[in-house]
């Protein structure tokens, strides 16, 4: 069970780095590769998940379940859907009215990439409540944790910028991602039910 | 996998270090000003190995050392008389510079990201902007975008485009999509004539061409084997259509007509059209079934470092 954790954690940590780094090429047919871009990338997706460790914790003082681990999943799989399906229209509303690209790069990344990444952020510290059994163990256990899910961030950055952008269009591993964390939600379910 | 193949890029000419007149950290990059022998030069990022960008000579500053600049002018002998100008990447300047003197009458736009380079080029290499001429400190693409969406007549557009971007080290995948070539087409008038300082070296090469020509038809493929330059040109449809209806060997005719007179305006700067274009044109030689680059794919960087297969 506990491996089931780690590996959905692995799965979110992977997908919000890839995320953030085709955000950034998402980004630039409208509003460039400035600095200011790749910045506001970086603060939206600093501040989404700060707020979702914040929603995560505060979630694991209901009562917890890998089924409602898998839960956050599905939804976070869900919540792609407006970048999967509208980005380019909400880019093209946002280009139009707001010319300084400081602020649109901002806008544009904030309707498209705060919701998924927020709820993405729950994963952390939900699964630190679902692996803890003993307070003793409770700082190895968030530690391998979070070594867990920056391990997948770190490998999701690289398989995405060394060779999923050379695989597919940006589209696909948008759906890609969201499919795999729908996959993931769907085994949360399965070994929750198994418990 | 990605075999690395660094060195020779968009602009190899001289690799040499020099004394370091002035060095700065932009946004963008390290920008160095160096003088060697008789030459003052630019250059981006600090390496081992520097690549030059842009240079000048002091004493004859009009003379262009870099053979890709007399390459990108041979768009004249296609349009000898442009009046409205984009040039998309300042550098030292060498290009518009020479486009104000030539054509003082011709609206300029000048594009550049970084404005660290424009206060470069003003202050080391006597760039001059005229009164008609724009230098706009903006990423290209939302240039491009802003202007196409204010554009209402094409017949407005630019009948010149010169686009050099590129650095060699680092390729904004963004200015080499489908998309972005359309918008910029977009922005040119019906005949107007376009050339892009581009890649001749690795599976890149294959890939804008493919690219390029999905968005313009035939292209002028430009290249000259021993400096590792390319230039690609491309014309709008709805003027003469040379590039368009004539055939390689007709086109070379039409065009070396052309040059004699192009190259009396051109001698202050040292180009010779008419003795270089027959050594610069160049067949297509790439492969034609390379995947179009789009916003959707555009991985430029890795193609960049990956060795060409010969083409089939």
């Amino acid at each position: 069970m506990n491996l089931v954790v780690y590996w959905l954690a692995f799965c979110g940590g992977f997908a919000i780095m890839s995320m953030e780094l085709l955000g950034g090429r998402l980004l630039a047919p409208y509003f460039g590769s400035s600095i200011y871009v790749w910045g506001s990338i970086i603060t939206v997706f600093m501040l989404a998940l700060s707020i979702g460790y914040l929603l995560g914790g505060r979630a694991t003082l209901a009562r917890v379940s890998v089924t409602r681990f898998g839960l956050i999943f599905l939804v976070g799989a869900a919540l792609m859907l407006p970048l999967l399906l509208a980005n380019e229209a909400v880019m093209n509303w946002i280009f139009d009215r707001f010319t300084d690209p400081r602020l649109g790069s901002l806008l544009a990344c904030m309707s498209l990439f705060f919701i998924p990444t927020l709820v993405l952020g729950m994963i952390s510290p939900y699964a630190v409540r679902l692996l803890v059994e003993h307070r003793d163990e409770s700082g190895a256990v968030a530690g391998r944790l979070y070594f867990v899910s920056t391990l997948g961030s770190a490998l999701g950055t690289l398989a995405t910028s060394f060779y999923l952008v050379l695989w597919f269009e940006m589209n696909t591993l948008f759906v890609i991602l969201a499919s795999v964390l729908a996959l993931c939600g769907v085994l949360g379910l399965f070994a929750g039910r198994r418990r | 996998m990605a075999v690395a193949l660094l060195g020779l890029g968009v602009s190899s000419a001289g690799v040499a270090a020099g004394k370091v007149v002035h060095r700065e950290r932009s946004l963008y990059q390290t920008i160095l000003v160096t003088q060697e022998r008789n030459r003052l030069c630019l250059q981006f990022s600090v390496r081992r190995e520097q690549r030059n960008q842009s240079c000048m000579n002091p004493q004859r500053p009009k003379e262009m050392i870099f053979p890709y600049t007399q390459m990108m002018l041979a768009t004249l002998l296609l349009n000898p008389d442009p009046q409205r100008i984009l040039v998309v990447g300042l550098g030292g300047g060498t290009l518009p510079q020479a486009l104000t003197e030539l054509f003082p009458q011709a609206q300029l736009s000048v594009v550049e990201i970084d404005p660290a380079v424009v206060r470069v080029a003003k202050a080391y290499f006597a760039y001059k902007p005229s009164a008609r001429t724009e230098v706009i400190e903006q990423d290209a693409r939302v240039f491009t975008k802003r202007r196409l969406k204010a554009l209402a007549d094409p017949e407005d557009g630019y009948d010149l485009i010169l686009l050099d971007a590129f650095n060699g080290d680092y390729i904004p995948e963004h200015l080499l999509t489908r998309e972005y070539l359309t918008e910029t087409r977009g922005l040119m008038k019906p005949g107007g004539v376009l050339a892009a300082n581009t890649f001749a070296i690795s599976q890149l090469y294959d890939h804008e061409s493919t690219t390029y020509t999905s968005v313009f038809g035939k292209i002028l493929n430009l290249k000259l084997p021993e400096t590792g330059n390319r230039v690609v040109i491309a014309q709008k449809s709805g003027g003469s259509d040379l590039l368009a209806t004539l055939d390689l060997r007709e086109l070379r005719a039409r065009l070396l007509e052309q040059a004699p007179a192009v190259d009396a305006r051109l001698a202050p700067y040292g180009i010779k059209l008419g003795k270089a274009l027959p050594k610069m044109m160049v067949a297509p030689d790439w492969n034609p079934k390379a995947r179009i680059l789009t916003d959707q794919y555009a991985p430029g960087n890795i193609l960049s470092n990956r060795r060409r297969q010969a083409a089939p």
